[in-house]
């Protein structure tokens, strides 16, 4: 269980976390899901303490993280990929931890086992790839076999058997009772792992709410053609429905569903050449979400690739750099 | 997996330390330079000195220390030594593991206490070892052509066991330095400036100004420390050290107050 309470951090005049309070619950998948530098990993490290927050506060299991009596034991965290002394073991990288809280060294060789390190466990970190990196990161937060897990961007690095392989365990650690939470800049990614969803942008909260819901609140339309599209279109709008209409004397209407649509036509005696409901994929709808969030927009505004976060997050920063320049 | 009764506490964090400083290359490293600087420059100068004794005028002969010259190659060795003060605290930041330590270790004093306790420690041992070992090694060489000391002499015994103190209060300087710069580069250009840069600028002064600066630099608390006689106008071996180790709590509690309260 993680809590936080209108927790704020500012760098300089930029507020990173802004007011963000929400509760991680056990038991499940929580997603943690924002575009690049909407705060995702500021939160995570206020909440093991390593920043402080500005104002507001984060417990975890009711406590301060410095007030936890083997935190290890308690949380465990990936939070960086590779940071880990280059010229160190695998093994003893996770022997010096294990030691801090009193871990049984036997616990290094398990883990190690359970993220498949045991081959180079006693190789020097330098020589590992990112994948194998990211591995030893979560070799690390399961150390102390915690009731709480955070991971920040868990699948970065990782191959596609190495994907599937995290999701599995992050849902095979939630359906043991933890507490676990997984930050994404991927919806696609939240989709397949997360139970519920905590989406921010620009440090904000922008919805908490169960991944389905998420899904269904997906902002579909409509896509009506008709050879009378005005009498259709009026009495829509009536209906509340907001109709737009679009090249080929097509209409889009939101709000209402292809049946009710359907139903005020055969009403209205209306003929339909197509009646079309166009499903928003959770992508368009997380960029829905978060949109208005994104810290510099593209110049171009959102072309077809727009629908892809990591292109958003390209824009971000040549339209970064652009500013800088200019 | 069932926790033990109470917390974490600094046993564990020393125990986590010394994992960590024995599990990286760069520890064996700089105490090879250490071990070499200390005692293979000790036997260099000691047997320069030996072969050119007899060329020494008045002055040289009067002022002749034995034991100083047996112990000079510390004062090449500190400069290992405060390289690997630095990296105990900076390679953390360098390599980003100080995140997994804090998190292990949220109480962050006692990161920084099991470091110093842990470091110290081993350079007590090691600079110990090494000035007795410079000492001996050192006086049999001087021994076929030039005066030599003893243990038993004035002033050798608390040089020598002198030597190993100034080591480890310098080291501890270095990771209090470090603990502030937070960088490795910064942290050994902060050290480096110390203890010989100062110097530099202090005899760019009126030797009548530099005379009072000088004695309050480590450099010269180093000399002084590993002198059987007084140095010039430096202060007594045992006030100089007390004014080092002074120096290195300063750093290690700024360390601290920063350690504690900067984001990690």
């Amino acid at each position: 269980m993680i809590e936080a309470e209108a927790l704020t951090k500012r760098y300089g005049n930029t507020i990173a976390v802004d007011q963000l309070s929400f509760q991680v619950l056990p038991g499940q998948v929580t997603g943690f899901l924002g575009p690049n530098g909407s705060g995702k990993s500021t939160t995570m490290r206020m909440i093991v303490g390593l920043d402080s927050p500005d104002s507001g506060r984060v417990r975890v299991k009711g406590k301060r993280y410095r007030d936890l009596a083997w935190p290890l034991r308690e949380v465990g965290a990936l939070l960086e990929a590779r940071a880990i002394h280059p010229g160190r073991s695998s093994a003893n990288h996770l022997l010096a931890l294990a030691r801090a809280n009193r871990i049984p060294a036997e616990r290094v060789d398990e883990v190690l086992e359970l993220v498949g390190l045991s081959a180079v466990a006693r190789r020097r970190a330098g020589k590992l790839s990112l994948g194998m990196g990211q591995r030893l990161g979560i070799a690390a937060a399961l150390l102390g076999d915690p009731g709480v897990l955070l991971f920040d961007e868990p699948v970065n690095g990782l191959d596609p058997d190495g994907i599937r392989w995290a999701r599995n365990l992050l849902r095979s650690l939630a359906a043991e009772g933890r507490t676990v939470f997984v930050s994404s800049h991927l919806m696609s990614e939240m989709a397949l792992t997360a139970d519920h969803v905590i989406v921010v942008g620009r440090g904000r909260l922008m919805a908490d709410l169960p991944i389905g819901e998420l899904t269904a609140r997906s902002l579909g339309f409509v896509r009506v053609k008709s050879p009378a599209p005005g009498a259709l279109g009026d009495r829509l709008s009536a209906m509340g429905g907001v109709v737009s209409k679009v090249a080929g004397g097509a209409l889009e209407v939101r709000g209402i569903r292809a049946e009710q649509v359907g139903e005020v036509a055969a009403e209205l005696g209306v003929v339909l050449h197509e009646l079309s409901p166009m499903e928003a994929s959770l992508e368009e709808a997380y960029l829905e979400l978060t949109g208005e969030a994104v810290e510099y927009r593209g110049g171009a505004g959102r072309g077809p690739d727009a629908a892809d976060p990591t292109s958003v997050a390209q824009a971000d920063v040549t339209a970064g750099e652009g500013a800088r320049d200019g | 997996m069932d926790s033990p009764a109470g917390r974490y506490g600094l046993p564990d964090a020393i125990r986590s330390e010394w994992t960590k400083l024995s599990t990286v290359r760069s520890t064996a490293w700089t105490l090879l330079v250490t071990v070499v600087a200390a005692v293979g420059l000790g036997a260099l100068v000691s047997w320069v000195q030996a072969t050119h004794y007899a060329n020494n005028g008045f002055i040289d002969r009067a002022t002749f220390d034995p034991t100083r010259v047996s112990l000079s190659g510390l004062l090449f060795a500190q400069l290992a030594v405060g390289v690997l003060g630095v990296l105990v605290m900076s390679a953390e930041y360098g390599t980003g593991t100080i995140r997994a330590t804090l998190s292990a270790m949220p109480r962050r004093v006692e990161v920084l206490w099991a470091k110093a306790l842990v470091f110290g420690s081993l350079i007590l041992v090691v600079g110990e070892i090494l000035s007795l070992a410079a000492f001996f090694l050192g006086q049999s060489i001087l021994s076929s052509r030039a005066p030599h000391a003893t243990l038993g002499d004035p002033g050798a015994l608390r040089a020598v066991l002198g030597a190993g103190c100034y080591l480890t209060a310098l080291g501890l300087l270095a990771l209090g330095l470090a603990t502030v710069v937070r960088h490795t580069a910064g942290g050994i250009s902060a050290f480096v400036g110390v203890l010989f840069v100062l110097p530099v600028i202090s005899d760019a002064l009126p030797s009548s100004v530099s005379v009072h600066v000088n004695k309050f630099l480590p450099a010269d608390i180093g000399v002084s420390m590993l002198s059987t006689q007084p140095t010039g106008t430096a202060f007594p071996p045992w006030g100089g050290f007390t004014l080092l180790c002074g120096y290195a709590a300063v750093a290690l509690v700024v360390g601290t107050v920063l350690l504690r309260r900067r984001d990690a």
